[in-house]
């Protein structure tokens, strides 16, 4: 090309001719979710075909960067939104979305769930589940620490997430909190020199540790489920802590001003159906809210089940959030 | 260069870059009356200048000797590292990251050398994990900043100190002193500004949250304690650092003032001996700096590379043609606005130039969001968005690139093309566009790659499919997809870099001798 | 006729006066101490400087507000002539058109101006591969394009040997005398104001004076120029 700027001309008029496909004539349900949702190697891809199978509709998953950000983005919105449904809002959350006033209850009483707690909420309904955990490489760390005392008393490196940017730091935040209560700033004095660093989101973390920079990485007691099969990998494996791992319950709600909400409950209710259930496991990686009949995919019974399942209620979780950060900031900035 | 017309563009362009930055403040809800930042902001403010302040310096200064001894040495393959140098600045950040981990980290290549040798890896993180990401990133910046500082100055000058037997200590006083007086405050100036608003690299390098940067507080703001006005708040802030470093930057800059040549290009003079030793050690030393996490990049993504699914390479077209159409509005704002800051004593350009690189993306994002939501749908406008930040991120480094050629033109060529009375369009096609060719490939190269890379402000507005090759790359590594999202990665790199080297390499063809 | 009607300069503290007449056609040489203003004077003249006060008319009209390139004049420069990216013929062709669209014609004449500089075969050179005395000659075949009733040179040609310097003046002389041009000259060489030049300003204590014989101006100086020239 002898003039790269006769290129961009060219480029700027093709780019300007934007595609747009529409579905003639069907109701569009729009939904949004977290990217990983929506990914073509996330669960939105089949789940769009399974429910457009059965709604006589268009469904569109949007992704609107993380699970803060989702939330954020319905704020943002407010009853201008074009999503009926918002996907991926987890119990520490939950408290600040209810209290936005943007949703509106499901209204279903019929369906109940298999979550390892008593969960009810009248706004949102829960459509898959994981408990947080350290997850290390059993060839470079065949022995890993079995609580949070005991990491803090080795010189293990971990790497975890920010809270203040991303959900699983989050939920540390309140697993911690949780686990220990007053005695949480303790615990974290005691962790600092084996915290190697802190990434904003998840994939910065878990990419730093499959790089074999830090010895754990804070992800999901089922992450090894993936290694093990995606990629034959039986290497990885999640630690469990004597104190109890912290759930994390990943929530759909119904916006109030839904352009669509009958499309809006139908999609609630076909949550909880096989065809979408079914899907989660080795799409989203976590467990399914509503069990399918077939069970759980080969190589999820290798993951550990925590004796213990620990939860702060929403409006509990959203009262510590502002001292929890703040005593977590403290105890790692020295 | 700068008539009438040329100002009024100019002043136009100014005036629009500076909308387009405030309004989202405004749609925040920003209000000045009642302005209190609590302590922590305080201390984020605190970091923040110290770890951009620490990073332009260390930039600046080691690229002082790398930038001489390339200027001054020829060597085989010298075009070629010139040009591989470019790349860390074009690497996305979490890719260079990891590239730099692969190097320098705790199970580094370094690390292991030092391990041979009975001693403890480097302690990456913290303040110097910080300062060391961002000297990456940005001393191939500084070094083709100063690079072409050297290559300005006329070759009648180092003749003339050749024949009055100057000395390398005379040579550095008289020439290269008022060179990097010259060039160095503005180089420092962009990197300090670049390093302003770093986020993810600041906290992932810094360890911990003390490693708190004002745009972390930002995220913070925007999208745990959903305080819009909080945000906007801690936006200006970022604005005013970058202002106050603007004036600073003006204050300790000297126009060089070298007068004209006769468009000869020399090298400097090359002495032998141990000079030309050190010229070769520092080369090499900065060469496997930048290079070697490059080519742990290169080598992580390599295997899968020809396996890549076809959303990705999908993906990847979009990529381009974002990243031109941003580098063709980069370029159209960029050179009415260099011609314009020619001017001596006019300033104003300069800052309307350097203010975008200050603002944060996400209040930008957010507030452009907020505008745009009751007239259109988000999703729409996800792309035409994507390239107009991405133009305004990229209009720093073209305007700083092309300012000291434009000056250079003014000063030695507006009264000879204002006697002839040669008419705007002509002065563009036979002055400007042959005289600033080279500049213009180099700043048009940059702001291309870095559309390539950069993941702005698309998230908020992402439609259903319509994902541009950065997004991508983090779904991937969102979705456990290591192995692909390295080798996306490693594509995202050859493009933005053979972008980058189209546009160079184009301006380098084109550069009236 | 160039008349300079109260015209007052100033650049910074330094100031200049002039108010005289100059016939067209005439060739007046410039000349006085460094730093007296014989180069402020040309730059008002070429309108690259502001007068404070006062006018320059040419055949009449007023000139002074006129941009550099409107104005019935081309100047030369002590240097940066030529733009070193373009060829020479392309230097020389803006004196044609300053947008350099040039006709075949254009094209033949630019020839014509280069082979009467001396120039022949050389328009495809860069400046750079010129001598400096070639690059004057360039200049002048540009001046001649231009065709511009008004031509004020500023010691263009002060880099240049005795010799060559002489060749200059006498192409110089050649091109101006055919097509009547009013010539300015600053110099510092009293033999080039004799040589050269019929008439002489001296430029010296913020005045450019009034025209006056270069014969007798220099045999009979005033202390000022008896200073300048040496001659206590």
């Amino acid at each position: 090309m002898k003039h790269p700027f006769l290129a961009l001309g060219l480029a700027a008029a093709t780019a300007m001719v934007a595609p747009e496909t529409r579905a003639d004539d069907k109701p569009v349900l729009t939904v949004l979710a977290y990217d990983s949702f929506t990914s073509e190697w996330g669960p939105g891809p089949a789940i769009e075909t399974a429910f457009e199978a059965v709604c006589g509709c268009d469904l569109r998953i949007i992704g609107a960067g993380d699970g803060a950000a989702l939330l954020a983005r319905v704020q943002l919105e407010g009853p201008r939104s074009e999503a009926s449904v918002v996907l991926g809002l987890d119990t520490n959350l939950t408290a600040a979305a209810a209290q936005s006033g943007l949703f509106a209850p499901h209204g279903i009483t019929d369906l109940p769930h298999d979550l390892p707690v008593e969960f009810d909420d009248p706004l949102f309904r829960p459509f898959d589940w994981g408990w947080f955990a350290f997850v290390h490489d059993r060839n470079r760390l065949p022995e890993a620490p079995g609580s949070f005392e005991e990491l803090a008393a080795s010189d293990l490196k971990v790497v975890i997430q920010d809270p203040r940017s991303s959900t699983p730091g989050l939920g540390l935040l309140m697993w911690v909190k949780a686990a220990y209560g007053d005695r949480a700033p303790e615990i974290w004095q005691a962790l600092a020199d084996n915290i190697l660093s802190v990434t904003p989101g998840w994939s910065e973390s878990y990419a730093m540790f499959l790089e074999g920079e830090a010895d754990m990485v804070l992800s999901y007691t089922t992450s090894p489920a993936y290694h093990l099969i995606a990629e034959g990998d039986d290497s990885k494996s999640a630690a469990a802590f004597a104190e109890g791992h912290y759930l994390q319950i990943e929530l759909a709600g119904k916006l109030a001003a839904a352009p669509e909400p009958e499309l809006a409950d139908r999609f609630l209710r076909f949550m909880a159906s096989d065809e979408f259930q079914k899907i989660l496991p080795t799409t989203n990686w976590m467990y399914p809210a509503h069990m399918p009949d077939e069970g759980l995919p080969d190589g999820f019974d290798w993951m550990i089940r925590p004796e213990t399942s620990l939860l702060l209620p929403a409006d509990d979780a959203a009262a510590l959030r502002a001292d929890a950060l703040a005593e977590w900031q403290a105890a790692l900035s020295r | 260069m700068a008539g009438r017309a040329v100002t009024l563009i100019a002043a136009a362009l100014a005036a629009a870059i500076l909308l387009l930055l405030a309004a989202p403040l405004l749609a925040l809800g920003l209000r000045l009356g009642a302005f209190s930042l609590g302590p922590a902001d305080l201390a984020a403010i605190r970091f923040t200048v110290t770890q951009a302040a620490l990073s332009a310096l260390v930039s600046v200064l080691l690229a002082v000797p790398v930038a001489r001894a390339l200027a001054r040495r020829r060597f085989r393959g010298r075009e070629t590292l010139v040009t591989l140098l470019g790349a860390p600045f074009l690497l996305p950040t979490i890719v260079a990251v990891l590239g730099l981990i692969a190097v320098f980290g705790r199970a580094g290549w370094f690390s292991q050398i030092l391990a041979l040798a009975g001693l403890p890896p480097v302690p990456l993180y913290g303040l110097q994990g910080v300062v060391l990401a961002h000297v990456f990133f940005n001393l191939p910046l500084a070094v083709r900043l100063l690079l072409q500082g050297w290559q300005a100055i006329p070759a009648e000058r180092f003749r003339l100190a050749a024949s009055l037997g100057f000395g390398a200590r005379d040579l550095f006083r008289h020439i290269e002193w008022p060179m990097l007086r010259a060039v160095l405050p503005g180089a420092a100036l962009v990197i300090f500004t670049i390093c302003l608003s770093s986020f993810a690299v600041a906290l992932t390098m810094g360890g911990g949250p003390s490693a708190t940067t004002v745009e972390l507080a930002i995220y913070q703001a925007l999208r745990f304690e959903f305080d819009l006005p909080a945000a906007a708040r801690l936006a200006l802030v970022q604005f005013l650092l970058c202002a106050a470093a603007f004036a600073l930057a003006g204050r300790i800059a000297r126009p060089e003032g070298f007068g004209a040549g006769l468009g000869r290009t020399g090298a400097p003079p090359a002495p032998g001996g141990i000079v030309r030793v050190l010229d070769a050690v520092v080369i090499l030393l900065a060469a496997g700096f930048l290079l070697l996490p490059l080519a742990a990049v290169l080598l992580r993504g390599l295997p899968g590379l020809a396996s890549l699914p076809p959303q990705v390479w999908q993906a990847a077209l979009r990529s381009i043609v974002v990243a031109l159409c941003s580098t063709a509005l980069t370029m159209a704002v960029a050179l009415p606005l260099a011609l314009a800051a020619a001017r001596p004593g006019r300033v104003w350009p300069g800052l309307a130039a350097t203010l975008p690189l200050a603002s944060s993306s996400l209040v930008l994002g957010t507030g452009l969001f907020l505008i745009a939501l009751p007239l259109v749908r988000p999703a729409d406008l996800a792309l035409p968005v994507t390239m107009l930040v991405n133009a305004l991120l990229a209009l720093p480094f073209a305007f700083r690139i092309l300012a000291a050629d434009a000056r250079r033109l003014d000063e030695d060529h507006a009264r000879l093309a204002r006697s002839l009375d040669m008419p705007g369009l002509a002065r563009l096609r036979y002055l400007i566009l042959p005289r600033l060719a080279r500049p213009a490939g180099f700043a048009a190269g940059i702001a291309a790659a870095f559309s390539m890379g950069d993941l702005g402000v698309i998230a908020l507005f992402a439609t259903e499919r319509e994902l541009t090759l950065p997004l991508m790359v983090q779904q991937l590594m969102g979705s456990f997809r290591t192995q692909t999202a390295a080798s996306a990665a490693l594509l995202l790199v050859v493009l933005s870099f053979g972008l980058f080297w189209i546009f160079d390499r184009w301006g380098r063809h084109h550069a009236a001798a | 006729m160039l008349r300079l009607e109260g015209l007052d300069l100033r650049q910074g503290t330094f100031g200049l006066r002039a108010e005289w007449d100059l016939q067209a056609g005439a060739r007046l040489a410039v000349i006085g101490p460094s730093g007296g203003g014989k180069s402020t004077l040309l730059s008002a003249l070429a309108g690259f400087l502001a007068p404070e006060a006062g006018r320059i008319l040419w055949h009449g009209q007023d000139i002074t507000a006129l941009a550099p390139g409107k104005r019935p004049v081309t100047m030369l420069f002590q240097d940066q002539n030529l733009f070193p990216h373009l060829t020479i013929a392309q230097n020389v062709g803006l004196g044609l058109n300053p947008s350099l669209r040039l006709t075949a014609a254009d094209h033949a004449r630019t020839e014509g101006a280069l082979e009467r500089t001396g120039l022949a075969g050389l328009g495809g050179r860069r400046p750079a591969q010129l001598s400096g005395g070639q690059q004057g000659r360039a200049a002048l075949a540009r001046a001649i394009l231009r065709d511009r009733p008004l031509l004020l040179l500023d010691e263009p040609f002060a880099a240049l040997g005795p010799a060559l310097k002489s060749e200059m003046l006498t192409l110089l002389e050649e091109i101006t005398v055919r097509a009547g041009t009013t010539v300015l000259m600053v110099t510092h060489d009293p033999r080039d104001a004799r040589r050269f030049a019929p008439l002489t300003s001296l430029v010296a204590d913020g005045l450019a004076h009034p025209p006056q014989p270069t014969a007798t101006l220099l045999d009979d100086p005033r202390p000022a120029l008896a200073a300048y020239l040496g001659k206590g």
